[in-house]
């Protein structure tokens, strides 16, 4: 592992800042917080492309509850029958993409990352 | 036929998810407006759920792994909501074309740096 095995305290601001950083852009965009914050942990705390892929997935198992609560919640928008249907292929996506994600060079995932981040900005500039 | 498109989209995003640690929501938020015909508010809640079950999952797996920093990701979780209410904030006060340049060039820049940082020296 490239990283220290824990995060020291002073550390800890840094984390605030990409969590809060991904709460603005989802708030902007609609964009996961995943876009801004696995980068932010490569770029700050030198986490390899696995690790930060990992903690960003687990951020956002929290981020997303904490959205859905407020929006299922609040407003009732979500549709659940249809969401959780279409979870079916989507976790069976998941699944597939961990499992490949270990038999690749970490350098690759940054790449594949650098795609979609070059896929959005086109998206936002079309748009 | 519809539904069919909409599955493989789904597919593709949770594997993207996977792949680089994102929810999939760039995608599921098209498969549901365009291909179930849900409305842009109503796709975008339901993607949410979508994104909770696939990073659940993707996590879960990861850990397994060992590809996981447990605290460091509730951290970063918990001061989201934080955030949100700053985007909002924003977003009520600068135009949305600006917002979408700004972000584009932003995406761009990490882009950069990431394939910088990976290119073997």
């Amino acid at each position: 592992m490239s990283a220290a095995d824990a995060t020291p305290d002073h550390a800890i601001w840094k984390l605030a800042a990409i969590g809060t950083l991904a709460g603005i852009f989802s708030g902007l965009f609609g964009v996961g917080g995943g876009t801004i914050i696995v980068p932010l942990l490569i770029f700050w705390f030198a986490y390899g492309e696995r690790l930060a892929t990992g903690t960003s997935l687990a951020a956002i198992v929290l981020i997303g509850l904490l959205g859905a609560l407020a929006q299922g919640g609040i407003y009732g928008n979500v549709h659940v029958a249809t969401g959780l249907l279409l979870a079916i292929p989507a976790i069976a996506g998941v699944l597939l993409g961990t499992a490949i994600q270990q038999r690749i060079p970490q350098r690759a995932v940054s790449y594949l990352f650098a795609l979609l981040l070059v896929a959005i900005a086109v998206e936002l500039i079309l748009s | 036929m519809n539904e069919a498109v909409a599955i493989l989209i789904c597919l593709f995003g949770g594997l993207t998810g996977g792949l680089v640690g994102v929810g999939g929501g760039v995608l599921f938020v098209p498969a549901l407006t365009i291909f179930i015909g849900l409305s842009q508010v109503e796709a975008e809640s339901t993607s949410l759920l979508m994104i909770v079950l696939v990073a659940l999952v993707g996590a879960y797996r990861q850990h397994g792994y060992g590809n996981v920093r447990v605290r460091e990701a509730l951290i970063i979780g918990a001061l989201s909501p934080l955030g949100v209410w700053i985007g909002v904030t924003v977003a009520n006060h600068v135009s949305e074309r600006t917002l979408q340049l700004s972000f584009a060039a932003l995406a761009l820049f990490m882009a950069a740096q990431l394939v910088r940082r990976a290119r073997p020296s």
